[in-house]
């Protein structure tokens, strides 16, 4: 092992490494309509932007490495290369903001709207190590840039409904732009009945509505200096979760955030990006709209984060660097307390988070190095000191029911390193890369009290004795067009180790009732993970073009056993028209039968399924501005279905007509 | 649930009561942290009785006595003390397990020992207690009706074993549980005729804690009640995950592994016949 890491730093320090530039960035695709129309092929959205307010959780989707686990038909939790938040960073604008329920229920990705960003960006691995620490890899939501080019108002509204569900949404935003202030406000309101899945199939408790609000306000003193100011509040209420056994009632973020930018000219440093920011999460899980229950109880969640930031970028001769200094603290509680059915006995209660304080700091630092025209070896280390502590005294009693030996705080120090090598010709891209990198457990890997998981149908108790999770990572991508065709690879292997899953304690009694049992975390010896994805496209004229892509991915304990929530055999294929005014898509989405399954941790065969999309554009430009419409059928052929990635294998929505109208006022 | 409410309450008014009467009394500390149960006259002397609650319970009491000289108005420190408490039924009279009476530790002036009332009747009435001490050579004893309230809960077990032998059984510890591994601590004792309980010895205890309300959860790493010879009680490892009501599902077998009573909890049965009860 020792020798592998020392390999790795010697390939970093060396100029003779590989590289390869993973990230991925795609702009937004709402109320920013015009740059929906030049997205190229290979930005995140490519294939499937066909409406103007799909939601953060649609527009991640389409990203090759990223798929959306969906308990229900809101807050999809992302995962990327098959890992779960765990094993992510999930950043808003290099904000850490953590979720506030302990059956996450409420993915950060939930808590912004696309109207709140403006592009997304998605490092695969130890490329994602940016704003903290993962294995996975890390998804960066970015706020939009302050802008002072004197623009004067603008103003957008869109409008869209949908038929599966009586969805319906609207957004609206205003901006004034200055040369030395600007504001801007947006808000979008979304809101769903119950939806069908196919065959006319009614899912109850799908049904949510969420509004979101956001306010940026910016002035510039000087022609280096600026400061910038944002709020967000996002509120989700009613939102059911068809796949498990309550809903929520309430979901709120309050995100807040300062920062100062400095771009002097004509130095080696370009930019030095500082931000102190706050967030406050409640999250409240219900179950009164459940007719039936096994016992009434309230679960409540609260997440509060105070962070900060300076990030500067460095250009010197053929050396870019980028510099981030970070840290934040966390407090995350959360309780539960259950209503006995028998009136004469108490309530019953107990943390199921403990109030976890979790403070860190690190710094990043990562060069791009164009040796040169054609060729970058791209180098990054991320170095971090990681603390828990039990603020509860009752949890550390509590955990001490199940581990001899529980501290109530736990010091970690953490690596991250990451060499990659890229080299782009005019008809070919070629990277490699390697990557070593750790990560802390997550509070409720470390310190969870009976998280009842529905997938696997156990209670979860955290190990406050965990090791860090670690794992060696390869890459390799590679892509090569021959005049109007085009084939590409894209390959990821991580060899992880001291694994953490849960393991199941035989002599424990579940707390939930009609659970199996209770799993305590542990960590396997080591597990593999590998994924590979092949990617074609083909321009048959001016107009059209065909693309298609299939994925492949695998994953395997030490113990012989597959891991699960892996992806089986999936494949894509669209057929596009476009012309400057409009567009069309007829598009073929599939997975191959789940046959390498995890029973052992809750999963059956998921079968396999393919639906047809399609999807239509038109553009209207007039002197006010410019209209949108954007229409289509999802699954045309109402196929009943569901992925390996519904939990408790609920199926998705049937047919679904949808229109979209966007007005920008200009 | 409502004493939780009403006790307070009454330890505000009892403490400003009080504390205008002791103010300047520096015993007063002695009994820090213990309220008065009752006082009892007996000519010469005023015997005071003190627990933490300020009222007799059934199942253990923990009592801490005075006696106050009413002629010099000052505490005796050298007494000796012994007592007989006395259930008064229709057609006969039994006494109840109890400890012998020493000096509290660290104290001048307060005794200390344990009584364990099994049972009583629902307006508290059928108990008397009897003192009988010793101050510099003469002998003195006073009877005195008190008042045993029921307990909420069960906290105490009177039952037959298979030996045919009655046994009691008092929940001592955890007073205060939390979500932890909680020490638990219980007095057996034996009903060797209406008046003598002494302790049985050696004897174990299975534990299996369970909550009826959740669909009867239990919880890990519990030990089995085992006997502690330096101060006569069983002593066990009792892990409660959440607060509510607990059943503390017991099995009680002799020296010779015989079960004498309880059974084993499984699906088929819910509970066993031999438990106490927990709340919190």
């Amino acid at each position: 092992m020792k020798t592998l890491i020392t390999v790795i730093l010697c390939l970093l320090l060396s100029s003779l490494g590989f590289a390869q530039d993973n990230n991925k960035e795609t702009k937004k695709d709402t109320t920013k309509l015009e740059e929906v129309l030049v997205l190229s092929r290979r930005k995140l959205s490519n294939h499937r932007q066909e409406k103007t307010l799909s939601s953060i959780d649609d527009y991640l989707e389409k990203s090759n490495k990223v798929t959306m686990i969906k308990r229900g038909n809101y807050a999809w939790e992302p995962t990327i290369n098959n890992m779960t938040s765990e094993r992510l960073v999930v950043t808003i604008d290099g904000m850490q903001i953590f979720g506030a329920c302990t059956d996450k229920m409420d993915p950060i990705t939930s808590y912004v709207d696309v109207s709140n960003l403006e592009k997304v960006t998605i490092g695969s691995g130890q490329e994602g190590t940016e704003n903290g620490h993962s294995i996975g890899g890390g998804i960066d939501l970015k706020l939009p840039s302050s802008k002072f080019n004197g623009s004067g108002f603008k103003s957008g509204l869109d409008l869209g409904y949908e038929t599966n569900g009586n969805y319906k949404a609207t957004g609206l935003d205003l901006e004034y732009t200055g040369n030395k202030f600007f504001i801007s406000a947006d808000g979008i309101y979304r809101k769903s009945d119950n939806y069908d899945a196919g065959n006319n199939e009614e899912i109850l408790y799908s049904q949510f509505e969420k509004y979101n609000i956001s306010l940026k306000t910016g002035y510039k003193f000087s022609e280096t200096q600026s400061i910038d100011a944002n709020v967000i509040y996002d509120k989700a209420t009613d939102v059911g979760y068809p796949a498990l056994p309550m809903d929520v009632s309430l979901a709120e973020a309050l995100i807040a955030s300062l920062t100062h930018n400095y771009k002097p000219e004509d130095k080696a440093l370009k930019s030095l990006e500082t931000k102190l920011y706050f967030n406050t999460i409640t999250h409240i899980m219900d179950d009164t709209k459940r007719p039936v229950v096994a016992i009434r109880m309230d679960m409540p969640g609260w997440s509060d984060t105070y962070g900060f930031y300076s990030k500067a970028d460095v250009v010197q001769n053929k050396h870019h660097f980028t510099f981030n200094f970070n840290g934040f603290y966390n407090k995350s509680l959360a309780e539960m307390t259950m209503f006995s059915n028998n009136p004469s006995e108490p309530d019953m209660f107990m943390y199921t988070w403990p109030d976890i304080r979790t403070l860190y700091s690190g710094i990043f630092i990562k060069d791009d190095f164009h040796f040169s025209a054609h060729e970058t070896l791209a180098s990054s280390i991320r170095l971090g000191y990681h603390k828990n502590k039990i603020a509860k005294e009752v949890g550390v009693q509590s955990l001490e029911i199940f581990h001899d030996n529980v501290q109530d705080q736990n010091n970690r120090f953490l690596v991250s390193l990451s060499s990659a090598y890229q080299l782009k010709k005019e008809n070919y891209n070629l990277s490699f890369g390697l990557g070593y990198g750790e990560r802390a457990p997550s509070v409720s890997e470390g310190y969870g009290f009976f998280l009842f998981d529905s997938f696997d149908n156990y209670d979860y108790i955290g190990n406050p004795n965990l090791k860090d999770e670690k794992a060696l990572e390869a890459n390799f991508s590679f892509k090569q067009k021959f005049n109007d065709f085009e084939i590409g690879l894209e390959s990821s292997y991580f060899h992880i180790m001291d694994y953490i899953i849960g393991e199941i304690a035989p002599d424990v009694s579940s707390m939930t009732i009609g659970a199996n049992g209770v799993r305590v975390y542990t960590a396997l010896d080591h597990a593999s993970i590998f994924n590979t994805y092949v990617n074609s496209s083909y321009k048959i004229s001016e107009r059209f073009a065909i693309n298609g892509t299939v994925g492949y991915n695998y994953g395997k304990g030490n113990d012989g056993e597959n891991l699960p929530l892996i992806k089986p055999f999936s494949y894509f294929a669209e057929f596009n028209y476009n012309t400057p005014k409009f567009n069309a898509a007829l598009q073929l989405d599939g997975n191959g039968n789940q046959s390498n399954y995890s029973s052992k941790y809750g999963e059956n065969e998921t079968a396999d399924y393919a639906i047809l999309n399609l999807n239509l554009g038109n553009v209207f430009h007039n002197k006010l501005g410019k209209t949108v419409l954007k229409y289509g059928v999802e699954n045309i052929l109402d196929t009943k279905y569901s992925t390996y990635a519904d939990w408790n294998n609920f199926p998705r929505q049937g047919r679904n007509f949808y229109l979209n109208l966007s007005f920008v006022l200009q | 649930m409502k004493l939780k409410y009403l006790l307070p309450i009454a330890f505000i008014a009892l403490f400003f009561s009080c504390s205008t009467d002791n103010d300047d009394d520096a015993i007063v500390n002695e009994t820090e942290g213990l309220e008065l149960i009752q006082t009892i006259f007996n000519n010469n002397q005023t015997i005071e009785l003190y627990n933490e609650k300020g009222m007799f319970e059934t199942g253990y009491n923990l009592v801490s006595l005075r006696i106050k000289d009413n002629t010099t108005d000052s505490y005796i420190e050298d007494a000796i003390l012994s007592w007989m408490p006395m259930m008064q039924m229709p057609t006969m009279e039994h006494s109840s397990p109890k400890s012998t009476i020493s000096k509290a530790l660290g104290k001048d002036t307060v005794y200390e020992g344990f009584i364990i009332y099994q049972m009583t009747n629902t307006d508290a009435s059928g108990w008397s207690l009897t003192l009988n001490y010793t101050i510099d050579g003469t002998d003195y004893s006073v009877t005195e009706t008190i008042s045993v309230f029921q307990y909420e809960n069960q906290n105490t077990s009177t039952f037959m074993g298979s030996d045919g032998t009655n046994y009691i059984l008092a929940l001592i510890e955890p007073k205060d549980p939390s979500i932890a591994v909680n020490e638990m601590k219980v007095g057996l004792f034996k009903m060797e005729n209406m008046m003598t309980f002494p302790v049985v010895e050696d004897y174990t205890i299975a534990l299996d804690p369970r909550m009826p309300g959740m669909g009867n959860h239990t919880s890990p790493n519990n030990t089995d009640l085992t006997y502690n010879n330096a101060d006569n009680f069983y002593y066990a490892d009792l892990s409660l995950t959440m607060t509510g009501y607990w059943k503390l599902n017991l099995k009680l077998m002799n020296a010779n592994d015989d079960v004498l009573k309880g059974e084993d909890v499984t699906d088929e049965n819910e509970a066993s016949s031999l438990y106490l009860e927990l709340e919190f």
